[in-house]
């Protein structure tokens, strides 16, 4: 395939990346992919009671991995914690204009990280419930 | 939500020609003729056979005279991929008498590596000889690796993939002197009109090229057979090429790779220095502005244009398209950017770092770059990797495994 295969949303998204960065106030972390596969995803969310109110991440990987990071981060702001995990890796393909075949890899990977982060932070609240309760 | 409108790039550099090169002017205007009036068979008895004819046998001079070889030992194909299974398999096929097995290496290029695994299917046994950290095979090695039943031996003159020549003449001097009925092929598709490349030096039986590498067209190449080796055809239903390879002529690309190889055999001196004066100048100015890459291949045993290079914290498909919408075209052996997902067979041959692979970034320079392609690729590049790498939750937090 040629680059050109890519969506103009794919290329806007790799070339001008939204919410790129560690997140200051983060409260749960993803992070999926293996860097010897060439991509490797960190996904940092904030979380306040039940909705996602800030989002981002940082990837290693090619165009369309770090494109579906990027638009994976701009779907979720704002959405409930139960709609995140929903949000299937063909909602955010579809959001980008679709991927090339062998690429659809790459969404699952951002739909990976994002559910990830949901589970790890599930499971930290469960375990300090009762501090949370008592505070 | 704001997007930013990418710029047209404003004038493309071209620093991929491992994957071909732009034909020389003087190539497409030899070939028009031959797509237009001079359209007759060479193999035609009547007036419009001639003129083709003698610009066949015109090319095989030019081409001959590229390496060293007469004429007559000059066979055309449709490129290095056919003339690396003619060679192979030809001379296999030929040979199977005397015993079935082949000794080659593990970087050699598919058309090689593909031919010996389907010549396996027919009973052939294979010993794959390894190389060390910058791709060189051992000549002794191969001769190790030789057995009584040994018929071929095939080693690459240069190296597809990082550029590393291989030492042909000593792989052929031991080879012969331990058994002179074994045959010895080099691909030599990647070397022949970037090197000096002459058949009685390096003393090998038989020799591939493709014209296109060397500022000819897509769609000829030639192997060169020595006196006496035999071939088995793969193509048949005809005479042309001496029986070795049926079908019309593709008289047009052969012209053209006949003018090619001409210029490259004057201008070969000339072409070396330039080509390596940028490469080299491209390859100490990236060194400076980048920390943590790796230059992939032998330092200095390495074709005069290649610089592969393996970038900390980055993936190399990534690297490619931004390069590529800033007007430069380069290559990547990272998965990737590759149809199959597969990471590069050579890199894990010579033994780079699994993750350092992924960020490779294949620069191959020709006679058409200049030095104002290399300033613009040397402000360029760092630009882009320091763009990836703040994006990378691994660059940095890795130990480093460069050579």
């Amino acid at each position: 395939m040629q680059h050109t295969d890519y969506s103009a949303k794919v290329i806007d998204h790799f070339m001008n990346p939204r919410n790129m960065g560690e997140l200051a106030g983060a409260n749960a972390v993803g992070t999926v992919g293996s860097p010897a596969c060439g991509d490797m995803m960190d996904i940092y969310l904030k979380v306040e009671g039940d909705q996602i109110v800030d989002a981002s991440f940082k990837t290693f990987g090619c165009t369309a991995a770090i494109a579906n990071s990027s638009m994976m981060t701009e779907m979720v702001k704002g959405m409930s914690l139960q709609d995140a995990e929903n949000l299937k890796n063909r909602d955010i393909e579809a959001a980008l204009d679709g991927l090339p075949p062998h690429k659809i890899h790459c969404s699952t990977l951002a739909a990976d990280a994002l559910h990830e982060a949901i589970k790890s932070y599930k499971e930290r609240q469960g375990a300090t419930q009762g501090k949370v309760a008592a505070s | 939500m704001a997007t930013t409108q990418t710029p047209a790039p404003p004038r493309r550099i071209y620093m991929d020609h491992a994957a071909t090169a732009r034909p020389l002017p003087e190539v497409v205007a030899a070939m028009l003729p031959y797509l237009a009036e001079e359209y007759g068979s060479p193999q035609s008895f009547h007036r419009q056979g001639s003129g083709p004819a003698h610009a066949l046998k015109r090319a095989r001079e030019q081409v001959g005279g590229l390496i060293g070889a007469p004429a007559s030992q000059i066979t055309f194909t449709s490129g290095g991929i056919e003339a690396n299974n003619l060679a192979v398999k030809g001379a296999a096929l030929a040979y199977e008498r005397r015993g079935k097995h082949i000794v080659t290496t593990e970087v050699e290029h598919y058309s090689v590596h593909h031919s010996v695994k389907f010549l396996e299917k027919l009973g052939f046994e294979t010993t794959l000889v390894k190389v060390d950290g910058y791709g060189r095979v051992d000549p002794q090695a191969v001769v190790d690796a030789l057995r009584d039943d040994t018929i071929l031996v095939s080693v690459q003159l240069a190296n597809q993939e990082v550029g590393t020549l291989q030492p042909v003449a000593e792989v052929a001097r031991l080879v012969k002197a331990h058994n002179k009925q074994i045959i010895v092929h080099t691909d030599a598709t990647y070397a022949v009109g970037q090197i000096p490349v002459d058949v009685a030096t390096l003393g090998v039986d038989l020799l591939s090229l493709t014209a296109h590498r060397f500022y000819g067209p897509k769609g000829a190449g030639a192997l060169y057979a020595g006196k006496g080796v035999r071939l088995t055809p793969l193509i048949h239903g005809g005479v042309q090429e001496n029986g070795k390879r049926a079908g019309t002529e593709n008289v047009p690309a052969i012209v053209g790779l006949g003018v090619a190889a001409e210029r490259a055999a004057a201008e070969m001196e000339a072409r070396v220095e330039k080509v390596r004066g940028l490469r080299d100048r491209l390859e100490r100015g990236l060194l400076e502005r980048i920390e943590n890459v790796q230059v992939n291949g032998h330092p200095s045993e390495r074709l005069p244009g290649y610089l592969d290079l393996s970038i900390e914290g980055i993936e190399g498909e990534g690297t490619l398209v931004r390069l590529d919408l800033d007007g430069i075209a380069v290559a990547s052996g990272s998965a990737c950017a590759s149809m199959a997902l597969k990471g590069s067979p050579v890199l894990h041959a010579i033994g780079v770092d699994e993750v350092l692979a992924q960020g490779s970034i294949l620069i191959t320079l020709g006679i058409d770059n200049t030095d104002a392609d290399i300033d613009d690729a040397l402000e360029e590049i760092p630009k882009v990797v320091a763009t990836l790498r703040a994006m990378s939750p691994i660059y940095g937090k890795r130990k480093h495994y460069f050579r």
